[in-house]
């Protein structure tokens, strides 16, 4: 079989990992972000509330192709010259396309979160704040937290989300699992196997990715339910 | 210790409190009873902040609590708070509730906090419940960790809105032993509650409200047997009815 030639599997598996790479800095980025709007968002400040949403709309509109194109080929005009040449000679590519996907998902998973923080009563927040929490922490410790076991479920299809649309960073050149089925594919016109075979390696870290959230909604359920 | 002086509130057009005047000196437990929407819950949550006043003052332990340069958050440690639906944190076990604030909070050592928690639930009767979860619980056992909870941060006041309003008949005993022990003791409480007995037995003082305004402020054993507002007379008649 041609696959097992080791040439074309290692172009395989190193694409796999390159889309692994990707997917768990950009997750991580989206979910830094995603936290960091959910609490500026519910604040009472009118000014900091419409920026987020400014956030939220501007990323659920476009495209995602678009977004990271132009991460690829927009942003980086606006640097000076210096640090533009510096960043195309180390890795420009894979960097903002963890950037522009990561700052992408972070719209959808901030409104997971608030989804999340809309099932906690408010008497939550109260009652931590009756004793002394400050906003942070109270958000931080009481909210947040049992906001996110709410968004699991959310998430998880967010994760799987994130995961496939690595596949759009192609565009750019992110040299990714579906860029290396692309190359082997013009290389021996074994179109069905390759695709075939890329297919599969998605799927694989699909359902990896549905399992390892499968044990964590099951870790943070909160035991007993919310109240006897 | 606690100081109100013409206390007032409104919510929008609707005045809620009118010139509350109530001071309890150290140890002293005052019990605030009255007809639902008279405002009971409003005034003892001005105290610590909960709700904002607009005219008035209010002090607690020497300090003016709407001044300034008044830190609501260390003000609030120092003033321990029970509510109706207990609103204990369902994500974290009973010891995690009771350490919450001295560990995120007073940022203590895990290890005082742990001390200091365990000996709280002890005094409580929750030992054995330390690694469950709240709503593993019931009712008057949600209760009496909220009750340690509140006390972690020994505050020298504690206050007590409804606290066995939300509880089946037979664990109204069992919150309410803890809140006398910790009458006897020399706490200074404010307590929102209709049960009778407690008030007979700690109460140094029972206030009467209705629309806002204290009505009547008497000694238990006076308050009980000749209450003088007709409101009170009729409220207490209702009371014992239930
Ligand atoms: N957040 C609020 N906004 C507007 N009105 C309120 C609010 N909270 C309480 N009230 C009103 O204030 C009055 C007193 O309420 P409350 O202090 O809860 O009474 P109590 O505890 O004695 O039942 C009621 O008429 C109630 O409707
Ligand atoms: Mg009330």
């Amino acid at each position: 079989m041609y696959l097992l030639e080791a040439q074309y599997l290692y172009q395989m598996l190193g694409g796999m990992v390159t889309t692994i790479q990707l997917f768990i800095v950009s997750w991580v980025l989206a979910f830094s972000v995603a936290l960091t709007l959910v609490v500026i968002r519910a604040t009472e400040w009118s000014v900091a509330r419409w920026l987020v949403d400014a956030y939220v709309e501007y990323h659920r509109n476009v495209p995602l192709l678009v977004h990271v194109l132009f991460w690829y080929f927009g942003m980086p005009e606006l640097l000076p010259e210096s640090v533009r040449g510096w960043l195309y000679q180390h890795n420009a590519e894979m960097s903002l396309a963890a950037i522009a996907l990561g700052l992408g998902a972070a719209a959808y998973i901030a409104e997971d979160i608030r989804s999340g923080l809309r099932a906690i009563p408010d008497t939550q927040f109260e009652a931590a704040r009756a004793m002394g929490a400050n906003y942070l922490q109270g958000m931080r410790y009481v909210i947040i937290p049992q906001a996110l076991r709410h968004a699991v479920p959310a998430l998880i299809g967010r994760a799987l989300l994130l995961f496939k649309n690595t596949s759009v960073t192609m565009a750019i050149g992110v040299a990714e699992l579906t860029y290396q089925a692309r190359e082997i594919e013009n290389d021996t016109y074994r179109t069905f196997a390759t695709y075939g075979a890329a297919t599969a390696m998605y799927l694989a870290g699909a359902f990896l990715i549905m399992f390892i959230g499968a044990r964590i909604h099951a870790y943070y359920a909160i035991s007993g339910g919310r109240n006897a | 210790m606690i100081k109100m002086e013409k206390v007032s509130k409104w919510f929008g057009q609707h005045q809620v409190l009118n010139d509350i005047d109530l001071s309890l000196n150290k140890g002293e437990v005052v019990v605030i009873c009255g007809p639902s929407g008279s405002g009971k819950s409003t005034l003892i949550r001005t105290i610590n902040r909960l709700e904002s006043i607009q005219g008035g003052r209010i002090e607690v332990d020497g300090e003016d609590v709407y001044a300034g340069h008044m830190n609501v958050n260390s003000l609030r440690q120092k003033i321990g708070f029970v509510f109706q639906q207990f609103n204990l944190f369902p994500h974290m076990t009973v010891l995690d509730n009771v350490m919450f604030g001295l560990v995120n909070i007073q940022k203590r050592s895990k290890k005082e906090s742990m001390e200091r928690a365990r000996s709280l639930l002890d005094r409580v009767g929750l030992l054995e419940k330390i690694n469950a979860y709240p709503g593993a619980l019931s009712g008057g056992q949600q209760q009496r960790v909220a009750i340690a909870r509140a006390l972690a941060q020994q505050p020298p006041v504690m206050l007590f809105d409804e606290p066995t309003s939300a509880l089946d008949p037979e664990m109204v005993g069992e919150v309410l032993q803890v809140m006398k022990e910790l009458a006897k003791e020399g706490m200074t409480m404010v307590c929102v509650t209709h049960e009778m007995g407690f008030a007979r037995e700690v109460a140094d003082r029972v206030v009467f409200m209705d629309a806002g305004q204290i009505q009547e402020i008497a000694d238990p054993e006076t308050f009980f047997t000749s209450p003088q507002h007709p409101r009170a007379q009729r409220f207490l008649s209702d009371v014992h009815i239930r």
